[in-house]
């Protein structure tokens, strides 16, 4: 049976055969194929150096690929004559190290891509800035610096920012990975919100409970293939190969010792 | 060999008493230098030779302001030109494209290593040379243009570590919102890039503003002199050094004020960053 590429369906909003990375003689990643439907939250597990970031950025092609095609909303993003940039407009970034820009304010942050990339008058990008920083509790603070502001504060400004771009789907690479521990809730709220409200997800991760409470799929990746796929009840519940196993058993009992030494 | 294990060590003075005593020292030092100098210097002698105060009267009155402003003029041009300049140079230094690469290179090492007094002689008979060229606003143009030239090639190299110093998520988080890559230079890295190197930057308009001096050796008209030739034309005429001690002073009124607000500045924009 010979599959379409790309399918052509509107719910297909990510699509990704056969990706090949490799940064000098280093192949990341090895042949990925996957598809992210609309309104779907996919979280990407794996131990580190699995490649689940590196897939993460090619697919808004912060990464350019090596070998093998991604389509986003049916458009071909790894295509030479692509317009990548309004491609990217649809598709909001979030980034481990929040990379707020620092000279402006948390509301600048807001309105910079709407004013400068789609040309939206400022009132109206300041009305819907607000809205979203509203959404992720941070309205008071619209006129705050980065600097001013938690880590936890600064990443929900991210989300925001991302949001404000009136986006169809966001991508997480590690979001609550720079936080200090107790400032991960109040992120993971406002992620678990936007999930509830059928925002297209795609969710590098390490916090297990999130993807096993948020997800609809996880992803396990290791040595740059996808290892194991499937519901979060099947994928971190019962794991089904020995490798997705033992990263859990790492992960989820950092203390535990495992008795085989290979 | 004795075994001093046992021994109990001399009683020494305490660090803290030991530090109190170098401090006096230091003092006492400082103390006796005044003395000396006040003792061995003849005041009135050194007033005649550096400051003689009709001499003073008469570097004000004779056309100081005029000069004063005109250095401003040159150094307030010629940074803008420079920064321009500087901002092209470095951006083609980091280039995707080689030869553009190579072109700043090479302008960059040459100013750099030429002294600044060679390029602005050569500067003085590009008329004669290019028959024809004018620069607009002369003499203003061809001051800004010779001292631009020259210090574009110093600020492009510290413009370049500037950006560099921005982080790379910076220009990633742009673009993922989908800004071109110029408009992320623009409206993200470069207003980054120069609030890092606001201080080199000082330090290089305070350079110019003491390099204006050398714009002399461009033939200048009398209404076109900056302040160190004025000073030394009077200092000239007169057998006195006092009008170019004045100059001097002169220089200390826009650096000083310069280096404060810079630091009024940076001070504000520091919850920025």
């Amino acid at each position: 049976m010979t599959q379409t590429i790309p399918t052509g369906r509107r719910e297909d909003e990510i699509q990704i055969y056969d990706l090949h990375k490799s940064f000098g003689d280093v192949e990341v990643l090895k042949g990925i194929s996957l598809t992210v439907r609309k309104g779907e939250v996919v979280c990407v597990i794996g131990p580190s150096g699995s490649g689940k970031s590196t897939l993460l950025r090619c697919v808004n092609l912060l990464e350019q690929p090596t070998k093998g095609r991604i389509f986003i909303l049916n458009e071909e993003i790894t295509d030479i004559d692509a317009d990548v940039d309004t491609i990217r407009t649809m598709m909001g970034m979030v980034f481990q190290q929040f990379n707020l820009f620092p000279h402006l304010t948390a509301l600048e942050n807001c309105t910079i891509g709407q004013t400068v990339v789609k040309k939206i008058d400022k009132q109206t990008a300041i009305k819907t800035a607000l809205g979203y920083l509203d959404e992720v509790g941070l309205k008071d603070r619209a006129g705050a610096y980065p600097a001013q502001l938690s880590g936890g504060q600064q990443q929900r400004v991210a989300i925001a920012r991302s949001l404000s771009m009136d986006v169809e789907m966001v991508l997480f690479d590690e979001p609550t990975s720079a936080l200090d521990p107790e400032l991960v809730g109040d992120v993971l709220a406002v992620m678990r919100r936007l999930a509830a409200s059928g925002m297209t997800m795609m969710v590098v991760t390490h916090e297990m409970a999130f993807a096993r409470e948020v997800a609809d799929r996880v992803i396990f990746m290791d040595g740059g293939i996808v290892v194991e796929e499937g519901h979060p009840d099947q994928v971190i519940g019962n794991p089904q190969n020995p490798r997705t196993r033992s990263f859990l058993q790492r992960v989820l009992d950092p203390t535990h010792v495992p008795d085989d030494r290979g | 060999m004795t075994t001093t294990q046992a021994a109990v060590p001399r009683k020494k003075l305490s660090p803290r008493k030991r530090a109190q005593r170098v401090r006096w020292a230091q003092y006492a030092v400082l103390v006796a230098l005044l003395v000396g100098a006040v003792l061995t210097i003849d005041g009135a002698q050194v007033q005649r030779v550096f400051f003689r105060l009709d001499l003073v009267q008469i570097t004000l009155t004779s056309g100081l302001p005029r000069a004063f402003l005109n250095t401003i003029i040159y150094t307030a041009g010629a940074f803008v030109f420079g920064l321009a300049l500087g901002t092209v140079l470095a951006l083609m230094r980091l280039s995707q494209v080689a030869p553009y690469r190579w072109l700043a290179s090479i302008y960059i090492e040459f100013f750099r290593g030429v002294p600044a007094l060679i390029v602005l002689l050569a500067f003085g008979l590009m008329s004669v040379a290019f028959p024809g060229l004018r620069f607009p606003l002369d003499p203003y143009g061809t001051v800004w243009t010779a001292l631009g030239i020259v210090s574009a090639a110093y600020m492009a190299e510290t413009i370049r570590a500037g950006i560099l110093a921005v982080p790379k998520g910076q220009v990633e988080a742009a673009r993922s919102l989908g800004m071109p890559s110029g408009t992320a230079m623009r409206r993200i890295v470069l207003p980054q890039a120069f609030r890092i190197i606001t201080p080199p930057l000082t330090n290089e308009l305070i350079l110019l503003t003491k390099d204006s001096s050398l714009v002399y050796v461009l033939g200048l008209t009398a209404s076109a002199f900056e302040l160190t030739k004025f000073g030394r034309d009077i200092s000239n005429s007169n057998g006195n050094l006092t009008p170019l001690v004045v100059a001097g002073f002169c220089y200390l009124l826009i650096t000083l004020p310069l280096t404060f607000l810079v630091r009024r500045m940076e001070a504000k924009s520091a919850k920025a960053r």
